[in-house]
């Protein structure tokens, strides 16, 4: 057991990055658990932020997560790369555990953000690896001159779509319904790039493939036909789930899992827990948004230990 | 490069991994690969306390297209395990620490 903090921030996003600024520019010493591989959150799978104010050229997800991980530092938050296995947030002071290190702190800022949405369906575990993908910047560069399917019709689908066509002969947008949630940038983009096409209304029932892919079988949600998309390659973009099975038992969550707070405060039901970012937003997320509830979390923390005796 | 993990290439991959005594873990990585900058450390670590035990190296995928189409790699990062020129393990995508010594055991004790 190490001295008691004043405030740990549990995530490394820019929720949990823009905590620690916040926190330590006021002084409180914050410890941040960025997780061991998860540091720098969802941005360090992505390419180009073209939506992030400030960066009129836009600037590189990983690149944007390292400066800000840098601003936190230079004001005196200490950056831990482990993952924390277990809270104890009704303790008097709150405890927090690694595999390492065991810490307590009088108020917690959780920024833990969400983690991959699988499809569920047969063939997708067995091909992760051998052509199934949840990462277009990491694993575009294999599939050369391929054809290939995007599943699901948000920005992040439509964006994986369109940096595919960088690589793939030809990039297929299958989407359960018969138009985009993605913005209307994206989808202008998308729909004007030769290389995409779209099968709409079309549900992933299967993955093909002995030791890869060699396809994907789609049924017709509105008629029922079942067809074969022939492709080698298969990126799953259908969105995330919060990452907020750590507090399970202590902390409210809604039906899919977003833990709840006090809006607009990021206030928790427990008293010095304060919640921030993706595990917390199921509107808009994104990463100035998280931003902006990560420095509403320090500032509802500071002044919570500002009127709580010592 | 860290001070525990070595690159290997094309041409020295034989000599390197498949003829090793030891078990070799090979990172399969690229410089425009947010996951593989996530997880480099944590070999890093890795390969400094178990060293003895088991080779870690990393392999750029942009640089040795022979020894990623030979293992039909499509994903990074992977991390393969070979022992005796075999493959005896595949590890796919970043993990915890906590998680990858647990995938590993075997060839760390």
């Amino acid at each position: 057991m190490t001295d008691v903090r004043d405030v740990i921030v549990i995530g490394s996003g820019p929720a949990g990055y823009s905590a620690a600024i916040y926190a330590a520019r006021a002084k409180l010493k914050p410890l941040v658990l960025e997780g061991s591989v998860t540091a720098g959150g969802a941005l360090m799978n992505t390419t180009d932020v073209e939506n992030y104010p400030g960066f009129p050229d836009g600037i590189l997800g990983p690149d944007l997560m390292d400066s800000m991980r840098k601003q936190a530092e230079r004001f005196g938050a200490e950056l831990v790369a482990d993952d924390v296995t277990e809270v104890d947030l009704q303790a008097t002071p709150k405890i927090v555990k690694t595999a390492s290190d065991d810490y307590q702190s009088r108020a917690i800022i959780i920024a833990s953000g969400s983690s991959y949405r699988e499809l569920g369906v047969p063939g997708e575990k067995r091909l992760g690896g051998h052509g199934v993908s949840w990462c277009a910047t990491c694993d575009g560069f294999f599939f050369r001159e391929q054809d290939i399917a995007v599943i699901g019709g948000g920005d992040s689908a439509i964006e994986e779509a369109t940096f595919l066509t960088r690589f793939a002969r030809s990039v297929t947008i299958v989407h359960r319904r018969d138009s985009l949630r993605a913005s209307k940038i994206m989808q202008d983009r998308a729909r004007s790039n030769p290389k995409i096409r779209f099968a709409w209304n079309m549900q992933v029932t299967e993955m093909i493939g002995e030791d890869r892919v060699t396809g994907v079988r789609l049924r017709d949600v509105k008629t029922g036909a079942e067809g074969i998309l022939p492709v080698t390659g298969v990126f799953v973009a259908i969105g995330h789930d919060p990452r907020s099975g750590l507090f399970k038992g202590q902390l409210a969550t809604d039906d899919d899992g977003y833990l709840l707070v006090e809006q607009p405060s990021t206030r928790t039901a427990i008293p010095g827990v304060f919640a921030s970012g993706d595990v917390v937003d199921r509107h808009y997320r994104q990463a100035v948004t998280a931003a902006g509830t990560g420095c509403a979390a320090a500032l509802d923390a500071e002044r919570w230990l500002a009127d709580e005796p010592e | 490069m860290g001070e525990s993990t070595r690159a290997v290439t094309d041409s020295t991959f034989e000599s390197e991994v498949l003829k090793s005594a030891k078990p070799v873990l090979v990172d399969y990585w690229a410089e425009w690969c947010g996951p593989c900058r996530q997880v480099a450390p944590v070999l890093e670590e890795i390969a400094s306390e178990h060293g003895s035990k088991i080779d870690i190296v990393k392999l750029n995928v942009d640089e040795n297209p022979e020894v990623v189409r030979t293992y039909g790699i499509l994903n990074i990062p992977t991390l393969t395990v070979f022992k005796d020129g075999q493959v005896v393990k595949e590890i796919v995508g970043a993990k915890p620490k906590s998680a990858l010594l647990r995938e590993l055991e075997e060839f760390l004790v």
